[in-house]
């Protein structure tokens, strides 16, 4: 059963569009596998290798960046963006592997928050290159439809999925491990740390880029706060994770599948305006305390909670 | 030519001399014992060796190569694996992962690396703690599973840093017994001991340092009866 849990997944998401959902909830539904692919990039860098990063957003944004400038600059369609931002996305991480990989722990954390940062102003300000603070409009849509984005989106998470699964089965994931677990000793062990985690951090900054890409071509519009976004982007990702389960394959589905409505739930009560992050800071507290796995990494702990008070009655 | 040779090596902790001017050499097939006091700086000198400090003077021969200013992985590929003091398992991984992540270093796919890592635990006897996560193993255990994977990655010269301390008497000579048999396989050993016993009667020789100096070397009867190792230990 659980061999095959992954394709029993992948078949209920691939007949979705088929039961005639609204264009609302497609859009709904897109929103979250987008976001668990981009989860599932951010946790093989922190949640297998150790190395938090809080400055996602820098590949989410030059992926979604190369896919708006191809279409700006050289009126290409934007959809070769995503396959060139896996080129751009990986060198662009490798570069920044030499600078933020230096550093260990909070250190490394602070440097990728800050390199985040440093590419929002940046786009904000090469107008010439990315329109600055006016942003990029596709202005021809491939699809009305959004059932074609649905199935886009689906293959590149599945792709997503698949490698991050296939890694963690290899040598290279038991590095992954092995360097999250204690750098000194995965060097004694033979194990060359910088080499691997620059590893990571390219695979997972090119994983995530995809994504960003993706993002162009379906949402049409892009500007540095919206794909740059330290709050929107850098930690949505992290709470994605962290509510899914950090360190396991299923954790940022489920995490974003619950961040994505929770959102929109709570973004809809009138009244409270930008109140609703403080819903989010509160969850992040509760998940932290009583299940620092996530709900995946932690569902035997819910399973039993939910045994003990059926007992009960 | 000696399989390790430490070439007058001094490290300097600002003005502090944990090691000077210590030179010694390891021939294939033995066990040298280390011993001093507490400080003497025994560990600072497996971490000269090893790599993970380069030394301020002098260099560290491995099969006649030049490895001091090498990184510990480095050194580790050409054949050297050590064990940690205060033992570093990867704690969320069970005892077999982490003797599989090492045995990737000789291994070219994971069967290879499986069947390195199963050979290996049940050297070292820890065939019955296989799936246990490695967090929640006893000090006796994980000191074990050290061993287990610096041997995964197939060395010729192994360092053991006190794999003995804290071990009760069972415990004790099942890794004494272990040890003999890693030497039984053709693998070289350096080892800080702080049980005399134990050290007496594995070691062929032993090398004594003490404020980071090599006060005496030969073998444990000319040790034994060596006047400033005495001093050493007990004080004039």
């Amino acid at each position: 059963m659980k061999k095959y849990l992954p394709l029993i997944v992948l078949a209920c998401l691939a007949v979705l569009p088929l039961v005639g959902l609204s264009s609302y909830m497609l859009h709904m539904i897109v929103l979250v596998v987008m976001w668990s692919a981009v989860g599932m990039a951010w946790n093989l860098l922190a949640g297998y290798c150790g190395q938090v990063s809080f400055g996602h957003a820098a590949y989410f944004g030059v992926g979604a960046y190369t896919s708006g400038i191809l279409y700006y600059k050289l009126n290409i369609s934007p959809w070769w963006g995503i396959p060139i931002s896996i080129v751009v996305v990986t060198v662009f991480s490798f570069l920044l592997g030499l600078v933020v990989l230096r550093l260990r722990g909070p250190f490394f954390a602070l440097a990728t928050l800050a390199m985040g940062e440093m590419m929002r102003v940046s786009a904000e300000n090469l107008n010439w290159l990315t329109g600055g603070n006016i942003g990029i409009l596709i202005q021809e849509r491939t699809w009305i439809d959004k059932t074609y984005y649905y199935y886009i989106v689906l293959a590149i998470a599945t792709a997503t999925f698949l490698v991050v699964k296939y890694l963690m089965q290899s040598k290279i994931g038991y590095y992954f491990v092995a360097i999250r677990e204690d750098q000194d000793a995965a060097e004694s062990l033979g194990i060359d740390t910088t080499w691997y985690k620059t590893i990571a951090l390219c695979i997972s900054g090119a994983l995530t880029g995809i994504a960003g890409a993706f993002y162009t071509n379906y949402m049409g519009y892009i500007d540095p706060h919206i794909v740059f976004a330290l709050h929107d982007v850098s930690i949505v990702t992290i709470m994605i994770v962290m509510v899914g389960g950090v360190a396991t394959l299923f954790g940022p589905f489920v995490g974003a599948i619950i961040m994505v409505f929770l959102a929109e739930l709570v973004r809809s009560i009138p009244g409270l305006g930008v109140a609703h992050q403080t819903f989010f800071g509160i969850l992040l507290i509760l998940i932290i305390i009583f299940l620092p796995n996530g709900i995946v990494g932690d569902f035997q702990k819910i399973k039993r909670l939910f045994k003990f008070g059926g007992a009960c009655k | 030519m000696s399989l390790l040779e430490v070439r007058n090596v001094s490290k300097l902790f600002g003005g502090l001399a944990a090691s000077s001017d210590i030179s010694f050499t390891i021939q294939k097939g033995e066990i040298l014992g280390l011993i001093g006091p507490n400080g003497a700086g025994k560990t600072t000198l497996f971490n000269i060796v090893d790599g993970v400090y380069p030394p301020t003077k002098g260099q560290v021969l491995f099969k006649g190569q030049v490895i001091s200013g090498l990184k510990p992985h480095q050194i580790c590929k050409l054949g050297l694996a050590r064990t940690f003091q205060v033992v570093k398992p990867l704690q969320r991984m069970s005892v077999l992962d982490n003797v599989i992540a090492s045995a990737f270093l000789r291994a070219k796919n994971k069967a290879e690396a499986v069947e390195i890592a199963m050979e290996t635990i049940q050297f070292t006897g820890l065939e019955e703690d296989m799936d246990v996560i490695s967090r929640g193993l006893p000090l006796g255990k994980r000191k074990k599973l050290e061993i287990a994977r610096a041997l995964a990655t197939q060395p010729e010269l192994l360092l053991l840093d006190e794999s003995f301390a804290g071990l009760n008497h069972s415990e004790l000579n099942e890794s004494i017994e272990i040890i003999k048999n890693i030497k039984a396989r053709g693998v070289t050993i350096m080892i800080i001991e702080h049980h005399m016993k134990v050290i007496m009667s594995i070691s062929d020789r032993i090398v004594v340092i003490n404020y980071g100096q090599k006060i005496a070397e030969g073998t444990p009867q000319e040790i034994r009866n060596n006047p400033l190792v005495v001093e050493a230990y007990l004080g004039e």
